[in-house]
């Protein structure tokens, strides 16, 4: 019955993603679309760290420059194809993410967030420094768009099925692996790593494992963003981002598959809603995060479903 | 010395912590099979001495051997794999996560799923997640908690919780279980539950060592009682002996023998 409610939910989710992609003609909501897609990759990506696992990391963003970056430089400057320059992008996140990791991972709470924290502004620093590789401060011009094979992801309508694709891919990924024996491992740790070991979990090699997993797919949401936009600069993948995407999983519901979508979509939406404010358009932003956090403190995800279980013992008396 | 039906030999353990010695020359063994008690006043280096066999920190000397073999080296984890179980003073479980689940968690090392496995849920990983199901649902048959499954294991009382983290221990078919006051916050109707429970576990062969105050339970169920006071062992014997052992009234009664 779990798998039926969860099949219903998957197909609602293509039908809704086919609908829209058909439907829309302005290029400016579907760009949003794609934005709303890469952002929710990228929530996802660190759900599975601090949401599932509970370790914090505030330098996600790193992770999503080195999957941008690699692929820019591959495709422009060597001319190597991109669906060849995926592995490589995806690929160079895992290495780094697997040597940082083993010995950031042994810190926890606050000085891992200090650890992370170092090696964003590392990494950041490095694409802004290295000029004569990564463009420095000017940025990286040049990308090509993505073709694979015969298709050629140049139009805003085709890169949208594109990264929902990639999305749902994700999704059900990660929703397979929270559903596993190594889900309930990783759920083990955040709840309390001395009970995970004794129980017999090899704590540090699993939180390197999902360390790795994470980087991957935010370095996948990197290079679909690098062949969208063909100009990447360093100030998208500095501090200010890796908060920004830890923020879309606190505000989305720690813990929650479907709360990475719905805090993407809010954090991705708000800016543009929030033009009308003009000058105090930050200061209705953040009091609105201010809001969520103090009325739905699990979240949006978390928190819908409290008051509809509130709502529902309310009228059953 | 060396006995093949001793299953734990502890061979002359030092340990210290800066400055403070909390063992030194703790030298005994448990024999397959048994259930040994471990108590001692306050400070004793009763849970030291359980960190170590657990392999939450390697001892400053000695030798720890489990089946023969010296595990002073191992991680924590490796020793679950080896046959060391333990269940914590203060209930340690996995609040986020169900009854069933938090039994699922104490079969993580007899089952195998990676993250690779788990993205393609191959036909075996199904079938090892069904038998791990089946599995866990008879390991809450034997505390009795099988109806409540599906419960958040925190909302439980804390006597079942203590009952629930004894199943989870068994979930990795240990060979040694060690007891951390297993009795402690239960009521007189809950200790003996779990004294049944004791001896049933040790019946299927598991040997077992127990750090209890409730002296009651302790001298009924152990057949063997190791008496530790300020990092040392001052006693060790069948329960009658102990009880009737004069370092150990002073130990405990504080009355100065010279």
């Amino acid at each position: 019955m779990y798998g039926r409610a969860q099949k219903i939910i998957y197909a609602v989710f293509v039908i809704a993603v086919i609908i829209l992609g058909w439907s829309l003609d302005n290029e400016y909501y579907l760009q949003l679309l794609i934005f709303i897609g890469l952002n929710t990759l990228l929530a996802l990506s660190l759900n599975m760290l601090m949401g599932y696992a509970g370790q914090i990391s505030l330098g996600h963003a790193a992770f999503y420059g080195i999957g941008a970056y690699v692929t820019a430089i591959l495709t422009t400057t060597y001319n190597v194809e991109p669906i060849l320059a995926l592995p490589a992008a995806v690929g160079a996140a895992m290495i780094v993410a697997w040597i940082v990791g083993i010995p950031t991972l042994r810190l926890s709470g606050y000085y891992l967030g200090m650890g992370t924290l170092g090696f964003g502004m590392i990494i950041h620093i490095l694409f802004r420094e290295w000029s004569s590789v990564t463009g420095g401060a000017s940025g990286f011009v040049g990308i090509p768009p993505l073709e694979i094979g015969p298709l050629i992801f140049d139009s805003r309508r085709s890169y949208f099925f594109l990264v929902w694709g990639v999305v749902l891919l994700s999704i059900i990924m990660c929703r397979r692996i929270i559903d596993s024996r190594v889900g309930r491992a990783l759920r083990s740790i955040h709840d309390g790593e001395k009970a995970a070991a004794a129980i017999g979990v090899d704590t540090k090699k699993l939180k390197v494992q999902v360390f790795v997993l994470s980087a991957a797919m935010a370095a996948m949401a990197g290079f679909l963003y690098a062949h969208l936009i063909y100009f990447i600069s360093p100030g998208t993948f500095n501090f200010v981002a890796s908060i920004r995407i830890v923020t879309m999983v606190v505000i989305g519901g720690m813990a929650s598959i479907w709360g990475a979508l719905f805090g993407a979509s809010l954090l991705t939406l708000l800016p543009e809603w929030l033009h009308a404010f003009s000058e105090f358009e930050m200061v209705v932003y953040g009091l609105i995060l201010m809001s969520v956090m103090i009325f739905l403190p699990r979240g949006l995800t978390r928190g819908v479903i409290d008051i509809y279980y509130r709502y529902r013992k309310s009228h059953d008396k | 010395m060396t006995n093949n039906t001793n299953l734990l030999e502890i061979r002359n353990i030092d340990k210290s912590f800066g400055g403070v010695q909390a063992l030194s020359d703790i030298d005994f063994f448990l024999e397959q099979g048994s259930i040994t008690g471990l108590i001692g006043p306050n400070g004793a280096g009763k849970t030291t001495l359980f960190n170590l066999i657990t392999g939450l920190f390697p001892a400053d000397k000695g030798e720890i051997r489990f089946g023969g073999r010296p595990i002073n080296n191992f991680r924590v984890n490796e020793l679950v794999r080896l046959g060391i179980a333990r269940t914590f003073q203060n209930v340690e479980l996995f609040e986020s996560m169900t009854v069933l689940e938090n039994i699922l968690v104490g079969l993580h090392t007899r089952t195998r799923c990676g993250i690779i496995e788990s993205i393609f849920r191959f036909p075996y990983i199904r079938r090892e997640e069904q038998q791990a199901r089946e599995r866990a649902i008879e390991l809450l048959e034997f505390v009795g908690l099988q109806d409540y499954a599906d419960r958040t294991s925190t909302d439980l009382p804390f006597g079942w919780q203590r009952l629930l983290e004894l199943a989870r221990a068994m979930a990795s078919k240990p060979r040694l279980l060690l007891l951390d006051e297993p009795a402690a916050g239960l009521n007189m109707s809950e200790t003996g539950r779990l004294e049944e429970l004791i001896r049933k576990v040790r019946d299927q062969g598991v040997t077992i060592l127990l750090v209890e105050h409730d002296m009651n339970l302790t001298m009924s169920i152990s057949e063997k009682i190791v008496v530790l006071d300020q990092g040392r062992k001052i006693a060790e014997g069948p329960p009658r002996e102990v009880q009737t052992d004069e370092a150990v009234m002073a130990a405990y009664l504080g009355k100065a023998k010279s």
